[in-house]
């Protein structure tokens, strides 16, 4: 085992971060394989970590109701790691990651790691390391995960190939309710969340989704829906009790065992696909200006040169 | 490609001037960092929790209250307690010229005061990561 995984499983904290890092680079380096050697040393170490997903439109209130849950499940003594995802400039790359100072009072607690990550083009509301850093986080001893997405309109649904829980934030007043009915955002929640409960038109948020969910009547898990204030924690205790019940639906039934299955499914696929471009872009890479000239003096066509890639692969 | 730079920027102390803050930010992330913005309010443990968690190559810290001497050398001994004296620590805000040379001795690689432009202190944080790899 390389040091650093070890690192990883003693969850020391430089190491984790060091590995995070690695993962979210790892398209900028010459091979991947440092990260994938990496991923196949710790993965039998995951899969302790209940992973919680917080998605919702933005300034929702998904960085204040994580800090409040943090704060939820330190109480129970478990061990938390945050993933914060903010976008990135699409003009400079750049970002500023500002999720976290809504959760800067458990920062310094050893029990808690909270990273932050720029989402870097990527346009399904998460980072694309982002599940390998659930994965690290996990490894390293957390308990429980919670992920915060970019904040989303409609069709940013990567989450739900990373989260066992998520939970999608609506708040009165953006027009959330008409919204929700024709987004794909509906059907990934496990959860509901109306936030800002103390303002008006909550209720009617919470009617409306309800009076939507009743349509699917026969749904294996109907979405709970929890009216909440991040602002002063008010219903976090409800939400923290809809999250576990959702964990005991997934565990216990076929069902939910059934949508781990389709999980693990996609999970696999992804990678496929990743490493497949990686390779073909590399075949073709390898001797691109050749080919492209025997193209232009007619010896070759585009679909003979890929059947040749596809054939090396 | 190298790795994308990560700069934490934090505010010390009781300190609530974050305009400079806020302006350094933003010109680091228009120069491709990923910057990650603290908020007000600080604690060096947390500052220095902050950076270990987030892989930071650099700690820039903004001071305008005068305390500039407890909060550097705090962050700086903390990191050195963590073994990551190979965090940049760097700064600006209100900080009286006389007092840089100190700064430096204790382990700042530089600071910025007001009315330096923000390329200066880009070319100088690109350069500071660059040798430190
Ligand atoms: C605006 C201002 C305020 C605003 C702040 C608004 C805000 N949200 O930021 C208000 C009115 C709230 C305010 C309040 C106070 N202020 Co005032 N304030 C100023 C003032 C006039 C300008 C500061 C500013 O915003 N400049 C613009 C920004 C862009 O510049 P900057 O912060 O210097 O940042 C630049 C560089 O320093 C550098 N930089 C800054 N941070 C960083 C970080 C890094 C990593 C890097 C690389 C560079 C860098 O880059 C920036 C761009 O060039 C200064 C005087 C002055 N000329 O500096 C006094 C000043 C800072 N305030 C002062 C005081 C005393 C106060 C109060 C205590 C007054 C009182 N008695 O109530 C309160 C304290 C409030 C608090 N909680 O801390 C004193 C501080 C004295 C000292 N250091 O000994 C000053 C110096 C005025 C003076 N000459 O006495 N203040
Ligand atoms: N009135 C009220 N305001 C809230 C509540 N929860 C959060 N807020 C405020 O809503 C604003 C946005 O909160 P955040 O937690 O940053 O929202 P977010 O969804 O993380 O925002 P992005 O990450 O930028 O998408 C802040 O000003 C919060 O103080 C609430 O229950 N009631
Ligand atoms: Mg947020």
């Amino acid at each position: 085992m390389s040091v650093l995984s070890s690192k990883i499983l003693n969850g020391d904290v430089r190491g984790i971060a060091r590995a995070i890092s690695i993962m979210e680079n790892k398209t900028n380096r010459t091979g991947v394989s440092e990260a994938e050697e990496l991923m196949k040393e710790i993965y039998p170490h995951t899969g302790n970590a209940w992973i919680i997903g917080i998605t919702g439109s933005p300034g929702s209130g998904k960085s204040t109701l994580t800090d409040k849950l943090i704060e939820q499940f330190r109480t129970e003594g478990k061990k938390v790691g945050v993933i914060a995802v903010d976008p990135s400039s699409p003009f400079s790359g750049g970002a500023i990651l500002a999720d976290r100072i809504r959760m800067q009072r458990h920062s310094d607690d050893p029990e808690v790691y909270i990273r932050s990550l720029g989402a870097r083009g990527a346009l399904g509301g998460v980072s694309n390391g982002t599940r390998e850093t659930s994965l690290i986080l996990d490894a390293s001893g957390k308990d429980i995960i919670i992920i915060e997405t970019v904040g989303v309109g409609q069709s940013e649904i990567d989450i739900m190939r990373i989260a066992d829980t998520v939970c999608v934030v609506l708040v009165p007043g953006l027009g959330d309710e008409i919204q929700i009915m024709k987004a794909g955002i509906m059907e990934i929640a496990d959860v509901f969340v109306v936030n800002k409960a103390d303002r008006d038109g909550a209720d009617k948020v919470a009617r409306e989704t309800r009076a939507m969910l009743d349509l699917l009547k026969n749904k294996d898990w109907i979405p709970p829906v929890v009216l909440t204030i991040a602002e002063d924690g008010s219903g976090l205790p409800e939400l923290v009790s809809k999250i576990d019940s959702h964990k005991k639906f997934m565990h216990d039934t076929e069902a939910g065992i059934e949508r781990i299955e389709r999980r693990l499914n996609s999970e696999v696929e992804n990678l496929l696909l990743s490493r497949l471009v990686v390779r073909a872009w590399q075949l073709w890479g390898e001797n691109k200006s050749n080919r492209i000239k025997d193209m232009l003096e007619l010896k070759t066509n585009p679909y003979a040169i890929v059947d040749e890639i596809i054939k090396n692969i | 490609m190298t790795d994308k730079i990560r700069v934490v920027i934090a505010k010390p102390g009781l300190d609530g001037h974050d305009r400079g803050a806020k302006v350094i930010a933003r010109a680091l992330r228009d120069a491709g960092m990923e910057v990650i913005y603290t908020g007000l309010r600080q604690t060096p443990e947390q500052i220095v929790a902050t950076a270990l968690q987030e892989d930071a190559d650099a700690v820039g810290i903004s001071i305008l209250s005068g305390a500039h001497h407890f909060y550097f050398e705090k962050v700086i001994s903390l990191l050195k307690e963590k073994g990551a004296e190979d965090i940049i620590v760097f700064g600006g805000g209100v900080i009286p010229d006389e007092d840089v040379p100190d700064l430096i001795a204790m382990g700042a690689g530089a600071v910025f005061g007001p009315g330096t432009s923000t390329g200066t202190t880009i070319d100088w944080l690109k350069k500071a990561v660059a040798k430190d790899e």
